[in-house]
């Protein structure tokens, strides 16, 4: 049973959401406090929001939304979750 | 009265109402009490799932302050809140299928019964079971104070009466209805808060003329509040970070999002819940926090930040469509009252009453049992919310963090990690809880001016590791996954 074929998947997965969540915060810390360190004066605007601003939080939200929906599609697999006989069959 | 933002308000608790009748009905029929009464069947699919996530996070903001705190900090507390984002996949992905499969397998209900079924002690469940009802028995009368408070704020009723109309309608319907009349509708509040706050957000933007002119008004009033730290630059870069561990992953940790996690039905509604409450989760939470930061210019001087968001919605839109709107604020409340209110009794019920006082309870007992002990906790924490002790709210400020010390590497560890045993998880607990306590004491200071939450997490990691190392020589029998 501790090698439920199962198991391998959700290993994999959880890791999946491990390097997501780095990737989000070194983008979001990137863009928030590498543009948003200089003086408030120098800021440049994009649809009014201070850049910072829009690429930490706008298009960090947007990129993250894509990125899940991509990953989920394309690298997570249905497996059943009731207790089930023929539990060794390979993915 | 303000009838106009009434009624819609009144119309939103029928909805409501008529909601917990229907799922009544599962609880009624059901052959297997607990599972229904406690995960609704453990059926629910892909959006239902996303959204009661969503609703149970979008109040964990509510403990960080919200929109009243973005309109005081500026910018630099909307970045603070986009940490949440990671809630979105970070939760569902990392107890994921391996958490569905196991607690399925366990018969598990609750969070604790997984901890049971995992480390087969006593010890490691009664410490569960009291850091569940402390802390969130006090999260959860904060909560119904601030419920309390926005329908007085709206109807102009007494406090006593908002309380007691607040209080009657919560407890009515988690009574009859269970996680799965909690899990509707929190579907549906999840989807007004959506809807709610795009609306707001325009309106406040066209109120305002425009976000450049708004941007340009607090650069006028203080070039602090475009910034990413805070109104006079306090908000550093790893205070600010350490919130993605308070309400970011730390999150995974909170036994009402561990429940939601065993609840699905399927590896699609799962995936489904993915991609749905990433989308959901960042959406409410940029609009709602910049909703905070953008009333500014338009109402400047307010004094209690938790008046922004009823003020506001009252300033730039009509009665009728702010009544429909505040529903939103009142929906993340009460999702989080209903779901508190069931985990609580939860606890008292199946772990400590089942496991060590009367095992052998008939079914028709402990069903009396878990709307009795429902019904008799709302009618405490309505009495501690009448007049809230001091201890109360000090306890509130604490719940997440606390309960996120004590069961983080519990869980996580439990999960993936074969050598994790009792004593490694009772150490962890012990050692976070402990040093997050003190450490409101400011008997240390915190490093690098971090959040009070960080070490006592660092910490708990390495005492659950190094613990559970050394006592592999001690026959332990628990399960192994």
């Amino acid at each position: 049973m501790q090698d439920d074929y199962r198991f391998k998947i959700a290993n994999r997965e959880a890791l999946i959401g491990v390097g997501l969540v780095i990737f989000n915060f070194i983008w979001w810390f990137a863009f928030a406090y590498g543009m948003g360190s200089k003086d408030p004066e120098e800021y440049s605007y994009i649809f009014g929001l201070p850049d910072w601003f829009f690429y930490s939080c706008v298009l960090g939200f947007i990129v993250m939304a894509v990125l899940v929906a991509f990953i989920v599609k394309k690298f997570f697999v249905e497996v059943p979750f009731e207790e089930e006989v023929e539990g060794t069959e390979k993915e | 009265m303000n009838w106009e933002a009434i009624i819609p308000l009144i119309g939103f608790l029928i909805i409501i109402f008529g909601i917990g009748m229907y799922a009544g009905k599962f609880v009624r029929s059901s052959n297997n009490f607990l599972d229904e009464y406690f995960l609704g069947g453990r059926s629910l699919g892909g959006f239902v799932l996303a959204m009661t996530m969503t609703a149970t996070y979008g109040s964990a903001s509510s403990f960080i302050g919200g929109p009243g705190t973005a309109y005081t900090q500026g910018l630099g507390w909307v970045l603070l809140a986009m940490s949440q984002v990671a809630t979105g996949y970070f939760v569902l992905m990392v107890l994921g299928k391996k958490f569905a499969i196991v607690t399925r397998k366990y018969k598990a209900v609750t969070l604790v019964d997984f901890l049971r079924k995992r480390y087969q002690s006593k010890w490691v469940v009664l410490f569960s079971a009291i850091s569940i009802i402390i802390f969130l028995f006090s999260a959860m009368a904060a909560q119904w104070i601030g419920g309390a408070r926005l329908i007085e704020s709206l109807t102009g009723l007494s406090y006593t009466t908002a309380l007691f109309i607040f209080a009657l309608s919560v407890l009515i319907y988690v009574t009859i209805g269970g996680f799965r009349a909690v899990a509707l509708t929190d579907a549906i509040q999840g989807t007004v808060m959506f809807v709610g706050t795009l609306v707001l957000l325009i309106a406040v933007i066209i109120a305002g003329g425009g976000i450049s002119s708004i941007m340009a008004d607090l650069m006028a009033e203080n070039p602090n509040l475009v910034t990413p730290f805070g109104k006079d630059g306090s908000l550093s870069p790893a205070y600010v970070s350490s919130f993605w561990i308070l309400v970011g992953v730390g999150v995974v940790a909170l036994p009402q999002i561990a429940t939601r996690a065993m609840s699905y039905k399927n590896a699609r509604s799962m995936h489904r819940a993915l991609i749905i409450g990433t989308i959901v989760v960042g959406f409410i939470m940029l609009n709602m926090h910049l909703i905070g930061v953008f009333a500014r210019p338009i109402l400047p001087g307010i004094d209690v930040p938790d008046t922004v968001m009823p003020l506001i919605a009252l300033e730039v839109m009509p009665a009728w469509l702010a009544g429909i709107v505040l529903a939103a604020p009142m929906a993340a409340i009460m999702s989080t009252v209903d779901s508190l209110l069931l985990l609580v009794s939860s606890s008292i019920v199946k772990d400590v009453y089942l496991n060590y006082i009367q095992p052998k309870a008939s079914p028709n007992r402990v069903k009396a049992l878990s709307i009795g002990i429902t019904a008799v906790l709302g009618v405490i924490v309505f009495l501690m919310s009448l007049n809230p002790p001091e201890l109360i709210i000090w306890l509130n400020l604490f719940a997440f963090g606390g309960l996120e010390a004590a069961f983080i590497w519990p869980v996580v560890m439990g999960l993936y990690w074969k050598k994790g045993n009792k004593y490694g998880a009772l150490a962890s607990m012990l050692v976070g809880v402990g040093l997050y306590i003190l450490s409101d004491f400011n008997l240390f200071t915190q490093p690098f001016g971090m959040h009070a939450v960080v070490l006592p997490v660092v910490v708990a990691f390495f005492a659950y590791v190094l613990v559970s190392l050394a006592t592999q020589s001690k026959g332990t029998n628990e399960m192994k996954i």
